[in-house]
């Protein structure tokens, strides 16, 4: 590391958890400050002022780099060096940030969001001109989101300013160091992706290897669900022999289940608590002080304590659920034991069958050294109209210099110049056919051919509005002691919850939050009401899909596993047994192939096929085939997604059709569903709309703040939904759909995964024809009436709800039968 | 309010597709799936809440919202002018989103605004957005009108109100249907008072159950016709959601 500072050169260092990581990116800018003349102010142009930033450190999270400024600040003392370290996040008060900007520290650490404002500041030269180094922590985790994209394009505009300017990224194992190594280093206009010159590499093989174990459990493993309650008692066994347990689950209410069902084991008043990101901010931080005070025995907890935050002497990691990626795994019991000579303890869950898979190609993958990180996507559209604006609130712009500027940036190296321009129009105007909003323009190319931001109060705007992470419309869940109390507003605030999780509510719901069981009684303004129930058994489904499906790497592993018999004698017997049935019946799914079932059951007709590609892909093939079967005249019902398969069911009995040659499953699962089938669905897709209103707000077209009114979420003041319907009927080409689009394919919608996997299908599908549901279906069937896809269907369901209460007031009006 | 589908099969470009008929303050009233009224024994077209030139507002705070709203929200209610040929059209209050948007409206907007006024009686209500109109926009300005039994006004009275119709509230309500449920714009009445939905483009709602409403309908006879795409759906207040 040292070799390559000397010489200048950015480099990225692998290495597991627990390396010392972090100190090491830090080493040559301490040694650089400690041993050469640093003198405290430098001359520019006439002007004496004080030095600049040396080192920066950008980290995904807020805590992380005040922890970090922790860490590093003790060996500056030890060595008694001086060495001036501070931290500017959200939370740092405005007078801190302001004498932070005429009298930088020597080494700041910081967030994306902060470093944008702060290259968009007046004093960004004075700021940057001396900067030597940037250190980007948990970089694997950074660049594969838009924060990602921001944080490029800031790393370039610090080019500008710094030209010696030295990356250095930390980053966890990941399967493909070329694009990390690539994205820390200016790129050439080199459309065909050769990288000339990419950072250094430095490899920290791992220490002890971890000791990972999937669960062993007498009782008997589920077909579906997501609760692992069949677990619980040889878990809370595990809990009480290992000294702290950090139990890690995949959603908040599944958290919330596993802490119910813990406590309700926990006769030996082990102190077990909760910690998710809907919780109130205050009780989450009594329980990480508590945790790192060593007063816990186990804490149950989502990705919101993911991140390499040390705390604590942890020596046990379980997850509950399965790992649904493996570099997630990972990442997760690096939590185990900080250090490198012993090995990790991990402690693997499985709530169902295709979960032990699941765990069991997960475990693999971790022993092999195997990582899978999504691929760095081609940088959003979005993201860039609010780094131009931001360019604009710096200083005026050349659009030649900064297109250079922002296609020097990994994310942005294949972007085109039409779409640059696009982007800027829409950032002056909107960038609409119609150019009435030419006297508002918000920038405006003045006669220098730089471009200027009109006013300040747009500028203003912007700083408010800066950052990545849209806030879902949220609602506070308030508790009263009863429903008469209602009119007199108030009750405690138990946390908040997304909107949606309500809107499918009916008074009288029970469901399961920060441990208790709550009956849900109505929405009073910004808040959902809810009351104590005796209720044990929350009604809601508590599962409302994991946030991430099944990786491409690991869906691989699992489609191995399942095709190669010798591979089941490693799996529990209830599971090779369930395989071996499934063999005899039916068959199983191939590495390669489609396998389609069809079968009969009550007055139903169903198809089930296995492509596992994830749910969200799943989802995206579903509403697609029921729109094609359809047409095929086998009048489909509906359908239900896991991550491993897809049950369609009909009125119709597919099965012959499909024998009989009138429904051919070659042209069912053609590829060109993604033509014509796709564009029709999406244009009313409740999830393209969602991903509409992600993009509308990062691109500042609906703002979450305004001056004056700092208002978030649901006060937006066109609906997004309204917005979209216009721009797709009026101008179907405009950026903003174009970043919809490219924004839903990879995310909601995964349709570049259904794409792949049409394509990889094609001529490969089995069909069996079943007279009866076959054990590998036996799970996606269980979940049919569990999980909904909202947003479908509406007008058909209003008509039909219309049309009862019609028919309801015609009886009671006509005479009854004689 | 008792409601009555007053026809399904007709052509689609027939406004009266999917309406539904209503008894106000003892008139008979036909809630439009466009969101409008229509009075149908004084040939009366009434629409609420256009809030026309809302994009370029926005625009001049900096929010580039689609510039085509004034032109969408304008040309459902020419549809409805032309296929109902009414002698007389009341906006009920709000018909622009300030005091400025008259002003902004483009030249040929303009035009096609004052075209529609031709052989018919064009009432401006007074609404809190555009409470004076100074541009020339054609029609007549006031603050409230009486017509038989009704009175037409922007902003509904606190208490009790004989067969007052009024827009301002942009009413909003969300059904549920079976294991989900479905948000609309909607008009709110009972036997004596009806508010109108917004027509604008970019309005929002607000849902009816929330405060605004209180005290304006009885429970029990309140009902809701919710706008779906080419039909209103009616509801009663049982059915919506708290």
């Amino acid at each position: 590391m040292l070799d390559m500072a000397r010489a200048g050169r950015s480099v990225l260092l692998i290495a597991p958890t627990g390396a010392g990581k972090t100190l090491s990116g830090f080493l040559p800018s301490l040694i650089d400050l400690a041993t050469s003349n640093h003198p405290r102010t430098v001359t520019r142009g006439r002007r004496v002022v004080r030095r600049g930033i040396h080192t920066l450190y950008i980290s995904p999270l807020k805590a992380l780099a005040v922890d970090v400024a922790r860490n590093v600040e003790r060996p500056i003392a030890d060595m008694g060096l001086s060495v001036r370290i501070e931290t500017r996040t959200g939370d740092t008060p405005q007078h801190k940030r302001q004498r932070q900007k005429i009298d930088p520290p020597d080494i700041l650490m910081t967030t994306p969001e902060q470093l944008e404002l702060l290259i968009a500041s007046r004093e960004a030269d004075e700021l940057f001109g001396d900067l030597s180094t940037i250190v980007f922590d948990e970089l694997h985790a950074l660049v594969t989101s838009k924060r990602g994209d921001l944080l490029a394009l800031g790393l370039a505009r610090l080019r500008k300013l710094a030209p010696d300017l030295r990356a250095v990224g930390l980053s966890a194992t990941v399967s493909n160091p070329q694009e990390l190594r690539a994205w820390l280093v200016p790129q050439g206009p080199d459309p065909d992706g050769v990288i000339a010159d990419p950072a250094e590499l430095v490899m920290v093989s791992g220490g002890a290897a971890p000791d990972i174990t999937i669960l062993k459990s007498d009782d008997r493993i589920p077909w579906a669900g997501h609760s692992a309650r069949y677990a619980f008692p040889d878990l809370y066994q595990a809990l009480k022999r290992a000294k702290l347990t950090l139990i890690f689950v995949n959603t908040r209410s599944q958290a919330e289940v596993v802490f119910q069902e813990l406590w309700s084991l926990n006769e030996d008043h082990l102190k077990i608590a909760l910690h998710h990101g809907s919780l109130d901010v205050g009780q989450r931080r009594k329980v990480e002080a508590a945790m790192a005070a060593g007063g816990l025995d186990a804490v149950v907890a989502t990705s919101t304590l993911d991140l390499g935050i040390d705390w604590g002497d942890v020596d046990l990691v379980v997850h509950v659920g399965a790992p649904k990626g493996a570099s997630r795994l990972a990442q997760r019991i690096g939590r185990a034991n900080h250090r490198m000579d012993e090995p990790s303890r991990a402690l693997l869950v499985p709530a169902n069958r295709f979960e032990v898979l699941e765990c069991q190609a997960a475990l693999d993958a971790n022993y092999i050294g195997d990582q899978d990180t999504p691929p760095i996507r081609p940088g959003a559209l979005d993201v860039l109209a609010q780094h131009v604006l931001g360019c604009a609130v710096a200083a005026p712009f050349r659009a030649d210099d900064l297109f250079l500027e922002v296609t020097s940036t990994y994310p942005y190296r294949n972007l085109d110049r039409a779409t640059f321009d696009q982007v800027l129009a829409f950032v002056a105007t909107g960038g609409y056919a119609l150019k009435t909003y030419e006297r508002y323009a918000r920038i405006r190319l003045t006669k220098d051919g730089t471009w200027r931001v009109s006013n300040p109060q747009i500028a203003q705007i912007w700083r408010l509005n800066v950052g990545t992470i849209v806030e879902m419309p949220m609602m506070k869940v308030r508790l009263v002691s009863s429903l008469k109390r209602l009119s007199a507003f108030g009750g405690r605030v138990l946390g908040e919850m997304e909107e949606y999780f309500f809107e499918t509510m009916l008074q009288g719901d029970t469901f399961l939050f920060g441990g208790e069981v709550l009956r849900f009684e109505a929405i009073h303004e910004n808040s959902a009401i809810v009351t104590r129930t005796l209720d044990k058994n929350p009604r809601i489904p508590s599962y409302m899909g994991g946030k991430f499906p099944l990786s491409t790497f690991l869906a691989e592993k699992v489609r191995s596993i399942l095709s190669d018999p010798s591979q089941w004698s490693r799996l529990p017997a209830q599971v090779s047994d369930w395989l071996e049935i499934q063999a005899q019946v039916s068959e199983l799914p191939g590495r390669d192939n489609l396998l389609v079932e069809t079968f009969p059951r009550g007055d139903r007709f169903y198809m089930v096929v296995y492509p596992f590609e994830g749910r969200l892909a799943h989802q995206t093939l579903g509403m697609l085939l029921t729109r094609r079967l359809e047409r095929m005249k086998a009048k489909p019902m509906g359908f239900v997604a896991s991550d491993y398969a897809l049950g369609i069911w009909s009125v119709e009995d597919m099965g012959s059709m499909a024998r009989s040659g009138r429904l051919r499953l070659d042209d069912l699962f053609d590829e060109d569903m993604l033509g014509d089938d796709l564009d029709a669905w999406m244009a009313d897709s409740y999830l393209l709309k969602r991903t509409f209103r992600n993009c509308a707000v990062i691109a500042g077209l609906i703002e979450q703040r305004h001056p004056g009114q700092e208002k978030s979420g649901r006060q937006v003041t066109v609906s997004s939904d309204l917005i979209y319907d216009v721009l797709r009927s009026h101008e179907p080409d405009h950026i903003l759909l174009k970043a919809t689009w490219a924004d839903a394919s990879a995310g909601l919608l995964d349709i570049g995964r259904l794409g792949v996997m049409l394509a990889r299908i094609r001529g490969r599908i089995t069909h069996r024809d079943l007279e009866q549901i076959s054990p590998l279906a036996v799970p996606v069937m269980l979940d049919i009436g569990k999980e909904s896809v909202p947003g479908e269907a509406d007008e058909s369901l209003l008509a039909s709800a219309a049309d009862d209460l019609i028919a309801e007031a015609m009886r009671s009006h006509s005479a009854p039968p004689q | 309010m008792t409601a009555r589908l007053v026809r399904v099969c007709k052509p689609d470009l027939d406004p009266l597709t999917g309406a539904i008929e209503c008894a106000v303050s003892g008139e008979t009233l036909t809630l439009l799936a466009d969101g409008a009224l229509w009075w149908a024994s004084e040939r009366t077209l009434v629409v609420s809440d256009l809030h026309l030139e809302k994009g370029s507002r926005m625009a001049m705070r900096g929010q580039f919202v689609p510039p085509y709203d004034t032109e969408l929200t304008l040309s459902r209610v020419e549809r409805l002018v032309s296929a109902l040929s009414p002698l007389r059209v009341i906006s009920l209050g709000d018909a622009f989103d300030d005091v400025g948007g008259a002003e902004r409206l483009d030249v040929s907007v303009l035009e096609r605004l004052k075209a529609m006024q031709s052989g018919l009686d064009w009432i401006w209500i007074a609404g809190n957005h555009d409470p004076h109109i100074k541009a020339d926009i054609g029609g007549i300005q006031t603050d409230e009108i009486a017509l038989g039994s009704l009175v037409f006004r922007h902003e509904p009275t606190r208490g009790e109100a004989i067969g007052e119709i009024a827009g301002h509230l942009h009413p909003a309500a969300r059904v549920f249907l079976g294991p989900k449920s479905v948000r609309r714009r909607c008009f709110a009445g009972d036997d004596n008072r009806l508010i109108l939905p917004a027509m604008g483009a970019y309005t929002n709602g607000l849902s009816v159950t929330s405060d605004a409403f209180s005290g304006l309908f009885q429970h029990a006879t309140m009902t809701v016709g919710l706008l779906g795409e080419g039909r209103v759906y009616a509801f009663p207040r049982r059915m919506l959601f708290v």
